[in-house]
C-alpha cells in the first residue's frame, strides 16, 4: 500500500488539536486515489474515534498500547510496526514535545526520509519537498529526500487548517507488538503558579523579553502594564532567569494566552516557540530595537525603537 | 561515572547576509559563530552533577565540525568540562542531524559514558533531532525536553520532568545509560572565570577522524543523511505595518491602538 499515515496525539484523555491539523496537511498532499489513515495510540484509543472522524480521513487505526500517555519506546515500536505493515509514502507527525521524543529515533532506525518543523509540503516534479526555517527563521529551507521510500515529516502547529466537516471513516484495530518500555511515566504537574495571574483569561497582555536587559527594569514595565490596563507577561528567558514567575510566561511551553486580543511585545525577538503560542492574537504590536527581529513577521504593527524610550513615552498617555 | 555532552557550534546571521552561489546555504562569511544556547544548559547540568557527586565524575564535551569549533569546545572546558573531543573529516560536510548523530553515537561507543546530554535543539537549524537520533544508534532509552533532572552517579535510573506544551510537566523515570535532551532554564549556566578561560586555553582537544570512530565516508555527508537541502532563500516577511516617527510619535500611535481596543471592549 502507499498513502499517507498520520500519527495523532492525545494527552490525558484529550485529542491534541494539532492532530486534525495534520489531517489538513495530508489533505493538501494526497494524490488521486491515495488514502489517509490516522493512527491513535493509547490505552483506550477507541475513545478518540469520534474526534478523529473528520473529512479527509479514510481510516482510523486504533492502536491499543499499555502506556496510557506518551512513551518513547512504545511509540517507536508501534509506529514502526504500522510503517512496516502499511508501507506509506509519507508519515505526518506533529512537531511537538512528544514527537521530539521519538520521531528522530524512528527515522534513524528505519532510514526514513526525515524533516522536522515543516511548514510547507508539496510535490515538485513528483518529488516530495518540505520547507522549514533556518538560522532563526531568517531563511526558508527546502529539503528533499532522494531515494527514501517513506518520508517522516514533523509538521509545525498552527499552520495547516483542521478540517471542519465530520465524516465516517473506517475504523481498524491495529495490533501493536508488546514492548517492555525502559521508561515509566509517573505524574503530570501543572506549572507551579508563582502568583495568581490567569494568563489564559487575559485579553490584553504586555509582554517583556530579553530586550529589557536586566531584572531592575522589570518594575518599570509592571507599573506600565498596570497603568495601561494590561496583564504583564514575559517570554521564556525572563521566566527562566526568575525575573518573573513561570506562570507569566506566554508562548508554546508557557501558558497559552488563548483569550488574548491585544498583545504588546516589548523587547521580545520572537523565538518560533513564542510566536507559535501567540499566532491566534488579533492585534500584535512589536516594539524592538532590532528591525530584523522575527516578531515583526507576525506582528500587525511594528515599532523599531528603544523599548525604554517607547515605554516612557507611552506611560505619559495614561 | 562519565557524562558525555554533545555540543554544537551554531551560526547566527549577520544583519546583511547573502545566500551561497549554489543556493543551498548562507555564505559562511556572514556567520557569527557561538556555542548553541541549549548546550550551555546541558553542559552546566553535567558539571553540576559532577560537583555534587561524592565519587569522581568526568564530563566530556563532544562536537562535530572543522577547527573553528575548537573555540566552542574551549568554552566548554572553561565552564567545567574535563575533556573535549572534536570529530572532523571533509566527508562530513553536508551531513544532516541524523548523520551527525551517527558520529556522536560512534564517539559514545568509544567513550562508554553512563549518560549522554544534548540540547533540545540548535538555534540555527532547529531540527530538535540530534540527541534522540544518537540514542537510536546506541540503542539507548531517551527522552526529550528535560527541564529538571535527578541523577545520582552510578544509579540504574534517573528521574526527570519533561516540559510539555501549555505549562504542563510530565515526570518520568528512565533506565541508565540514557540520552536526555536538555531544555533552556533547567539551571543557570555559569560564566567562565578569566582564570578558567586561561586554563582551558592550555588544555588539549582530542581531534578524531571518521576512521578513528569506526565510520567511513558513506556513513556521513549526504549519503548518510535522511534529508538534503535543495534550496535556501530569504522569504517574504515583515508583514508588520511599521509605525514611524520619533519615540513620542510612535508611543502616541501605540496609545491610540490601546484606546481603540479598550473602546471596542466596552
Amino acid at each position: 500500500m502507499s498513502g499517507i499515515l498520520v500519527i495523532a496525539e492525545q494527552r490525558r484523555g484529550e485529542l491534541r488539536p494539532v492532530s486534525l491539523e495534520l489531517v489538513g496537511a495530508a489533505e493538501g498532499l494526497r494524490r488521486a486515489g491515495e488514502a489517509v489513515a490516522v493512527a491513535i495510540l493509547g490505552s483506550d484509543p477507541q475513545r478518540f474515534v469520534g474526534a478523529l472522524s473528520v473529512a479527509g480521513v479514510d481510516e482510523i487505526l486504533t492502536v491499543k498500547v499499555a502506556a496510557p500517555e506518551f512513551d518513547a519506546d512504545t511509540f517507536e515500536s508501534a509506529v514502526g510496526a504500522l510503517i512496516a505493515e502499511r508501507n506509506p509514502d509519507v508519515v505526518l507527525a506533529a512537531h511537538s514535545v512528544d514527537s521530539f521524543g521519538f520521531a528522530a529515533a524512528l527515522a534513524a532506525r528505519l532510514k526514513l526520509g526525515f524533516a522536522t518543523d515543516v511548514f510547507r509540503v508539496e510535490r515538485i516534479e513528483g518529488e516530495l519537498v518540505a520547507t522549514r526555517g533556518g538560522y532563526g527563521q531568517k531563511v526558508s529551507v527546502e529539503v528533499d529526500f532522494p531515494g527514501r521510500r517513506t518520508v517522516l515529516l514533523a509538521i509545525r502547529g498552527n499552520v495547516f487548517k483542521a478540517p471542519e466537516q465530520a465524516a465516517s471513516p473506517r475504523v481498524t484495530a491495529f495490533d501493536a507488538p508488546q514492548v517492555a518500555s525502559r521508561a515509566a511515566g509517573r505524574e503530570f504537574i501543572e506549572l507551579s503558579a508563582g502568583d495568581d495571574v490567569d494568563m489564559a483569561a487575559a485579553e490584553f497582555i504586555l509582554t517583556i523579553g530579553r530586550g529589557i536587559g536586566e531584572e531592575a527594569k522589570v518594575p518599570q514595565f509592571r507599573e506600565l502594564a498596570d497603568a495601561i490596563g494590561a496583564t504583564l507577561g514575559c517570554s521564556r528567558p525572563i521566566a527562566d532567569a526568575g525575573w518573573l514567575p513561570k506562570s507569566r510566561q506566554v508562548g508554546q511551553s508557557g501558558k497559552t494566552a488563548s483569550a488574548c486580543k491585544l498583545y504588546i511585545a516589548m523587547g521580545v525577538s520572537g523565538a518560533i516557540q513564542h510566536l507559535a503560542g501567540m499566532k491566534h492574537v488579533n492585534t500584535i504590536v512589536a516594539v524592538n530595537s532590532d528591525a530584523e527581529a522575527s516578531i515583526f513577521g507576525v506582528a500587525k504593527y511594528g515599532i523599531v525603537g528603544d523599548v525604554f524610550e517607547i515605554a516612557e513615552e507611552l506611560r505619559k498617555h495614561f | 561515572m562519565k557524562i558525555m555532552v554533545a555540543v554544537k557550534q551554531v551560526a547566527a546571521l549577520d544583519e546583511d547576509f547573502a545566500i551561497r552561489s549554489d543556493g543551498r546555504d548562507v555564505d559562511a562569511d556572514f556567520f557569527i559563530r557561538d556555542l548553541n544556547e541549549w548546550d550551555d544548559f546541558s553542559l552546566e547540568e553535567a558539571v553540576k552533577i559532577k560537583e555534587a557527586a561524592a565519587e569522581p565524575v568526568e564530563v566530556v564535551a563532544v562536537s562535530v565540525g572543522a577547527d573553528e569549533v575548537d573555540e566552542s569546545l574551549r568554552k566548554c572546558l572553561a565552564k567545567g568540562a574535563d575533556r573535549a573531543i572534536r570529530v572532523w573529516d571533509a566527508a562530513i560536510e553536508g551531513s544532516d542531524s541524523v548523520a551527525i548523530a551517527r558520529i556522536l553515537a560512534a564517539v559514545a561507543q568509544r567513550e562508554a559514558p553512563q549518560m549522554l546530554f544534548a540540547g533540545v535543539q540548535s538555534s540555527d537549524q532547529s531540527f530538535a533531532s540530534t540527541g534522540i537520533a544518537t540514542a537510536a544508534f546506541l540503542g539507548w532509552p531517551h527522552a526529550a525536553v528535560v527541564t529538571s533532572l535527578s541523577l545520582a552517579p552510578g544509579a540504574k535510573s534517573a528521574v526527570f520532568r519533561r516540559e510539555l506544551e501549555g505549562g504542563l510537566l510530565h515526570e518520568v523515570e528512565i533506565q541508565c545509560p540514557a540520552v536526555l535532551t536538555i531544555q533552556l532554564g533547567i539551571n543557570t549556566p555559569r560564566y567562565a572565570s578569566l582564570r578558567s578561560i586561561k586554563q582551558a586555553a592550555g588544555k588539549p582537544i582530542e581531534v578524531l577522524s571518521l576512521a578513528d570512530v569506526g565510520l567511513n565516508a558513506a556513513d556521513v555527508g549526504e549519503a548518510g543523511s535522511l534529508s538534503r537541502v535543495r534550496r535556501m532563500y530569504v522569504p517574504d516577511k515583515g508583514r508588520a505595518q511599521l509605525i514611524d516617527g520619533d519615540a513620542a510619535q510612535q508611543a502616541a500611535r501605540l496609545a491610540d491602538i490601546i484606546r481603540e481596543f479598550k473602546g471596542a471592549q466596552t
